[in-house]
């Protein structure tokens, strides 16, 4: 197994100032440069650390928001690129549907590749919704839009031999021959993230990593999903690296302190969702159906425990959340248990995508959080031999 | 086209199936008048229809991508839209035809008739969107998607409650029309959002008399000069108001909007007349 340290880059001196809405409209004045430059470098100093105890590291992006500093990815990137030596660099995601100009992805993620010496993963995805009001990209057809940018940046890094031309219906490129080209051929291995069941069969058609972030135990149908899609081009089962899973992460030697620290990274989900209303659900984002059912009042529960208990997880208790496998919390023999646990229930995940720093966990404690996770829990983790589902018949 | 009275019927324009509503169709000779609606549909139940039908026979389609309409691949701008009423009008044959567009419907019979007025007679517009007048920096048109729906219907209303609807008491398809009529007028007004930066400029080829009829209850459209600045750029058109209406004029007051578009069409059979 893999595990990845991942941080959203909180700016949390601004979580208990705003009026209904931590992301695109909460005014930039509540926040402090100087402070922003002082977590920046923080979060770049713990994944320092990740690397130097043999995790890998994930970073992403959001727009405008107090949730997560990193409004440009690439910035951090690059500086885990430099500074960073074995981990591998994730990057999920790379909001495609946000982004008007595909060209500038390969070039930036080409870039990233060669500095890093070929450690990058391309997680792309088609961004959050409320981010359209802050990129002005149209949500209706993103998605058709997110796969052309995708062909695009493909063919980009692996393309050789005389510029070529593209003239789609979104993207259209003159003389095509980007420099550098990754190190990693024919380009960084994709990953990409989905909560529906026929998004996750159209990533194992391609054979991309699926990820599922937060999703608990409701995981096994998107995985049973892929698993066909894949079954379907590559005729076989997926290994259990074809799937990765966004977890909290808090372990300590003493149960209590894991829990104190759980709850500080659990408000990563009780301020992810404060964003102010009208931006949660864009026109043409979710499908005519689901806008159907919204209109007639219906709400999806958010988490789903392990007896099949409906969780709301953001506003749940800690036992909640690891009963939801939301968050994996104790000492560092209960968390192996509680992941293997999941890892069974899922039929095989080989990328813990662990959120080991989110919010008010200060440095010190983030520091032991992931260094004791690498010594006691990360080793008895790969050592574990899993056993991987069959497909499923459809 | 078949001859029903209270639903939709359906017709197919260049291989897009769309469904309309009829009325008046009593006498194929009577003067057509083609009701193009605003980013919310048209309802059957409307009143507007059988106000308008009193003048002529009424063709109220729903555009492609709205309500039950086919939204095919690559139709996504009023300029799309505009060329598919062009084959729509070419298809059925109208002549002379009693444009009236409201809100995105004014501005689509405005993209529409700056390519040609060969078979239109003249226009009506009810609080017509689609141009640009105020600088960068500041909104003709308030942003819908920045606010809620109830939001939405207090700025575009008089009478807000009439917007109200019950959706768990409707028809699956009629919530599935709401639902992709949200969808669709994104998809042709995202951005530049509710306007076309080309479509001032343009409207001076507009030949065909033209009378905007303004709901002075609108509030989303912010700029208080904009049925002004639209009537400026239409040589010869003219601007009324219509009180205790907003945004939709022709749903708020049917009859007062019908009786002025039919007086309007009238004053050039008087003038063919004494001619």
């Amino acid at each position: 197994m893999r595990v990845y340290q991942f941080t959203e880059q909180a700016y949390y001196p601004a979580w208990k100032d705003h009026a209904g809405s931590l992301r695109i409209n909460l005014p930039n004045s509540k926040l402090d440069p100087t402070t922003a430059g002082e977590l920046f470098n923080r979060y770049y100093d713990e994944w320092q650390v990740a690397d130097d105890i043999g995790l890998d590291i994930m970073l992403n992006e959001h727009h405008q928001t107090a949730t997560c500093l990193s409004s440009t990815v690439v910035v951090g990137l690059s500086i885990m690129a430099r500074i960073t030596k074995k981990a591998r660099l994730l990057v999920l995601g790379y909001p495609l549907g946000h982004r008007p100009d595909p060209l500038r992805c390969a070039e930036e993620l080409s870039t990233i590749d060669v500095v890093s010496g070929g450690r990058l993963d391309m997680g792309f995805v088609k961004g959050v919704p409320y981010e359209f009001p802050a990129s002005n990209q149209n949500p209706v057809g993103v998605m058709d839009r997110l796969w052309e940018a995708h062909d695009f940046i493909l063919k980009a890094m692996s393309h050789r031999g005389e510029p070529f031309n593209w003239e789609g219906e979104y993207f259209h490129y003159r003389q095509v021959n980007i420099w550098p080209r990754p190190i990693q051929q024919p380009h960084p291995p994709l990953w990409s993230t989905t909560n529906s069941k026929n998004n996750a069969y159209a990533l194992g058609e391609k054979g991309y990593v699926i990820a599922t972030l937060g999703s608990g135990y409701g995981t096994r149908p998107l995985y049973d999903a892929y698993r066909q899609g894949y079954y379907k081009t590559h005729r076989k089962a997926p290994g259990a690296d074809r799937f990765a899973y966004l977890g909290l992460v808090a372990v300590a030697h003493d149960e209590s302190e894991a829990r104190r620290r759980g709850d500080l990274i659990a408000d990563y989900l009780r301020t992810s969702a404060i964003v102010h209303i009208p931006y949660r659900n864009p026109p043409g984002y979710l499908s005519i159906e689901d806008n159907a059912k919204i209109l007639k009042g219906f709400k999806q529960p958010r988490g789903t425990a392990k007896d099949g208990r409906p969780v709301d997880i953001y506003t749940c208790s800690v036992q909640d959340l690891v009963d939801a496998g939301i968050l994996f919390c104790g000492t560092p023999d209960q968390v192996y248990k509680q992941i293997v646990e999941f890892c069974e229930y899922c039929g095989g995940m080989g990328n813990l995508l662990m959120m080991g720093q989110a919010g008010y966990l200060n440095h010190a404690d983030t520091v032991d959080n992931l260094t004791l996770f690498a010594k006691e829990v990360m080793p008895r983790l790969q050592a574990w031999k899993q056993s991987v589902a069959e497909v499923a018949a459809a | 086209m078949s001859g029903t009275t209270d639903a939709h019927s359906s017709l197919v324009v260049a291989g897009v199936k769309i469904e309309l509503i009829e009325r008046g169709q009593g006498n194929p000779r009577a003067r057509p008048i083609l009701l193009l609606h605003p980013n919310i549909g048209i309802e059957p139940a409307a009143p507007v229809l059988d106000a308008l039908a009193k003048g002529g026979r009424v063709i109220a389609p729903t555009h492609p991508g709205f309500g039950a309409s086919q939204s095919p691949k690559g139709m996504n701008s009023i300029d799309d839209l505009s060329y598919f009423y062009l084959d729509l009008m070419e298809q059925l044959d109208l002549r002379d035809v009693l444009l009236v567009g409201v809100g995105i419907g004014g501005w689509l019979a405005c993209e529409i008739a700056v390519k040609t007025t060969e078979r239109i007679d003249r226009l009506v517009l009810g609080n017509p969107l689609g141009i640009k007048v105020g600088d960068r920096e500041t909104r003709d048109i308030f942003d819908i998607w920045s606010i809620t729906q109830p939001e939405i219907d207090a700025l575009a209303y008089f009478d807000p409650s009439i917007a109200k609807r019950d959706y768990n008491a409707l028809p699956e398809a009629d919530v599935l029309a709401a639902a992709r009529n949200r969808e669709a007028t994104a998809r042709v007004a995202w951005s530049p959002y509710m306007h076309n930066p080309k479509l001032l400029a343009r409207l001076r080829r507009i030949d065909v008399p033209v009378l905007i009829l303004w709901g002075t209850a609108d509030r989303i459209v912010l700029n208080s000069g904009y049925g002004r600045a639209y009537a400026a750029a239409i040589p010869g058109a003219r601007l009324e108001t219509i009180e205790r209406a907003g945004h939709y004029p022709h749903i708020e007051q049917p009859d007062e909007f019908a009786r002025r578009t039919l007086a309007f069409a009238e004053q050039k059979q008087q003038a063919k007349a004494s001619a």
